[in-house]
């Protein structure tokens, strides 16, 4: 495989396009609402009304419009692409039929709102475009002309120097500088290097990197491949949710076309460079997005965390220097590459660079997924592209970064959206989350969902985590039951800040988040629920001790 | 391990191999495990497999599983017991995972459990009396956009309201 054979293949798929394409979307999402039937019917209805010549029905990854779906896109009747949403398979006749110009009823979506005119796709550029399942489609669109140029033009280290240059933090939620870790991985010492990508989106709330992995596989390939390049890895793992089955076979598909071609494997682009990669499938653990824990985990073993140094950057995988990035951090890099770090690093605020990826779920109009510049107002992604609370209600709070992140009040939905402003309201970027709240939301119960789930997700390693979560759990249990008293919460603020600074990783770390931010801007929901101090507020208060509890 | 122990486990593990030779699924598991060469780091791939196959994990197929891989049992049974994926026990005919993640949580999953419990008199992780359905839950299975959803045997339905789930559920029993 050389350039020449790449663009033959892109020339050749792109010669064998029809006039007309009905793209299907066929992520989870609308998949779950029989968008495999749709797409049945639709080809069948093309034969049916003998227009072979001209249609064809393409399966294509997430438009992002998820809340809508399942969505048709029409290219090539207009100038502007046509959206079909809400379809049911028994729409496909009419469908077909309103390309003949035939009466269709099915409700048709504006693509100049705001919720795809805001957005600025890199990472899900090919989203809703390219067909997931067929490597061909991805080369179309000039898939793997990055790793092209990466392998016979660069040397490693301006590989990472573009990157770094580029300004890219991960997008796993730390926001720590891409390019700086790839260049550690670099310079560490070792024969034996591996390429992990943390896919393992254990996040309630966030599907971004399922979106990805679900409708554009090679993209993350690609930048896994470059990757190791960079830093001298030749065996790469893909960490993916047991709960994304979907994703597991496309990437398995992904993987078969690309080292069919010589694009993964020995030898690539015939250049002496090898890598390989394997799926490792997660077994439902969120711990598992931790990356020391993640490591234990693709090592076969119970996923643990372990305290870090050293970093994975230096002993990872089997004790070798291993790179650890997210789905979305490796699927930004061969738009990196391919545009020069320098256009990368035009975009957003001063200190986070590029697009994020947010996935805009709970009380909110248009629920999907969205990619955006750092820096955006949260306003804008709220009240304009997601369209505010339905139902006439109001938006509340809007919590961000999962389990790890906080709940950001209405009030400052003016702050822009980038790692430190996110940081400074208590809340954390995360992977990409943004559940909205409305007004009818209780805040006091939401932060006790959230310590259920650290308390059940807790590994058990370190006791503050271990124990900790428990005891926060059964006092707010406690407080929403008004059986609590202030000396209660009290002891909930201590226990915040004991498990926040002595846990052993970012699970336990972050676990009081959720709490500690609504305490912040909601501490009104609490105290109202907490009932006088029988023994007065300065006894000692033995009856009110939270009874002990086990896990 | 004890010599008084070694021998009836040794003895457990003999009569396990006569019984897996009969059994055309320990065939298969066994070349899955060639197929990763018998790494003892394709463990959860394993397992994974096991549990396609058989439904559950029983302690007398993670021994299989150990004695093949040449693990400690107990390091087997620890990752099995670890990760939520992997089921110990026998799941009913059917199965409804209800996603309680915060998308769903927000729009009234617990409504949807609490709905199925009070109905069928199981908690989640239980299984009815008389062995037809399975409630369990899931930490968010990714569908978000189209929340709340339900896992109907390995299908996801999109926004489900407890009187859907009913139904749907109706239909098996």
């Amino acid at each position: 495989m050389q350039l020449d054979d790449l663009n033959a293949i892109a020339g050749k798929h792109i010669g064998s396009r029809k006039k007309i394409t009905l793209r299907t979307c066929m992520s989870a999402g609308c998949m779950s609402s029989q968008a495999d039937v749709i797409k049945k019917n639709l080809e069948a209805e093309v034969k049916a009304q003998d227009l072979d010549a001209e249609v064809e029905v393409r399966r294509v990854g997430c438009m992002g419009f998820c809340g809508q779906g399942p969505l048709i896109g029409v290219d090539g009747l207009s100038a502007k692409e046509k959206l079909f949403e809400f379809v049911k398979p028994e729409n496909a006749a009419a469908i077909v039929g309103s390309l003949k110009g035939g009466a269709c009823d099915v409700q048709v979506g504006d693509p100049d709102h705001p919720f795809f005119a805001k957005q600025m796709r890199i990472v899900r550029a090919n989203g809703g475009i390219v067909d997931p399942e067929r490597i061909e489609d991805y080369i179309a669109i000039g898939g793997y002309k990055a790793l092209h140029h990466v392998l016979t033009e660069l040397q490693p280290s301006q590989v990472v120097e573009e990157v770094t240059k580029s300004g890219l933090r991960g997008r796993g939620g730390a926001g720590f500088p891409t390019g700086l870790k790839w260049g550690t991985v670099a310079k560490s010492p070792g024969a034996k290097k591996y390429i992990v990508c943390n896919g393992d989106e254990g996040d309630p709330g966030a599907f971004m990197d399922r979106s990805v992995l679900e409708s554009d596989p090679h993209i993350v390939l690609e930048g896994m491949a470059i990757a190791a390049f960079a830093v001298g890895a030749d065996q790469g793992y893909l960490y993916v949710r047991a709960e994304y089955p979907l994703a597991i076979s496309r990437l398995q598909i992904a993987i078969k076309q690309a080292k069919a071609l010589g694009l993964l494997g020995a030898g690539i682009f015939e250049t002496p460079f090898n890598f390989n990669v394997d799926i490792r499938i997660g077994a439902g653990a969120f711990v598992c997005g931790e990356e020391t824990a993640l490591m234990a985990s693709v090592e076969g073993k119970r996923g643990t965390p372990r305290p870090r140094p050293p970093f994975p950057a230096e002993s990872g995988l089997w004790g070798c220097p291993t790179l650890i990035n997210n789905v979305e951090s490796f699927a930004n890099i061969s738009a990196i590459i391919n545009k020069g770090g320098e256009w990368y690093a035009s975009i957003g605020t001063e200190k986070s660079k590029g697009t994020k990826v947010f996935a805009l779920t709970g009380k909110i109009k248009n629920n999907g997924l969205i990619e955006v510049p750092m820096g955006i107002p949260l306003r804008q992604i709220i009240m304009e592209m997601g369209g505010g609370a339905p139902d006439g209600r109001q938006v509340k709070s809007v919590q961000t970064g999962g389990p790890s992140g906080g709940c950001i009040p209405a009030d400052y939905l003016n702050t822009p959206v980038d790692y430190e402003s996110l940081n400074k309201l208590g809340s954390i970027m995360g992977s990409g989350g943004m559940v909205v709240m409305d007004d009818s939301t209780n805040m006091v119960e939401i932060a006790k969902f959230y310590m259920e789930f650290c308390m059940e997700e807790s590994c058990g390693k370190c006791i503050p985590c271990r124990a900790g979560t428990v005891q926060m759990f059964n006092l707010l249990q406690k407080i929403t039951q008004r059986k609590a008293t202030a000396r209660d919460l009290a002891k909930l603020e201590e226990l915040c800040d004991m498990v926040k600074n002595t846990s052993l990783c970012g699970l336990g770390q972050t676990a009081p988040n959720p709490v500690v931010s609504t305490l912040k801007y909601f501490r009104k929901e609490y105290e109202e629920l907490l009932q006088p101090d029988p023994f007065g507020p300065h006894s000692n208060g033995v009856a009110q001790q939270p009874e002990l509890a086990t896990k | 391990m004890n010599a008084a122990v070694a021998t009836p486990q040794k003895n457990k593990i003999q009569a396990l191999l006569k019984h897996a030779s009969g059994d055309k699924r320990f065939k298969i598991l066994e070349v899955h495990m060639k197929k990763h060469q018998f790494r003892q780091d394709a463990l959860i791939e394993v397992l994974h497999k096991a549990q396609e196959l058989f439904g559950f994990l029983e302690d007398d197929l993670l021994l299989f599983v150990a004695t093949k891989l040449k693990l400690p049992p107990s390091r087997v049974y620890g990752v099995a017991t670890f990760y939520h994926f992997f089921q110990l026990k026998p799941q009913g005919e059917h199965t409804c995972v209800v996603c309680l993640g915060t998308a769903c949580y927000v729009k009234g999953a617990d409504k949807i459990i609490s709905g199925i419990q009070e109905k069928y008199k199981i908690k989640s992780g239980e299984t009815t009396a008389d062995n037809k359905l399975s409630l369990l839950t899931a930490r968010c299975i990714g569908a978000c956009g189209i929340a709340p959803a339900v896992t109907y045997d390995g299908h996801v339905a999109p926004k489900q309201t407890p009187e859907l789930a009913l139904e749907k559920i109706k239909t098996w029993i």
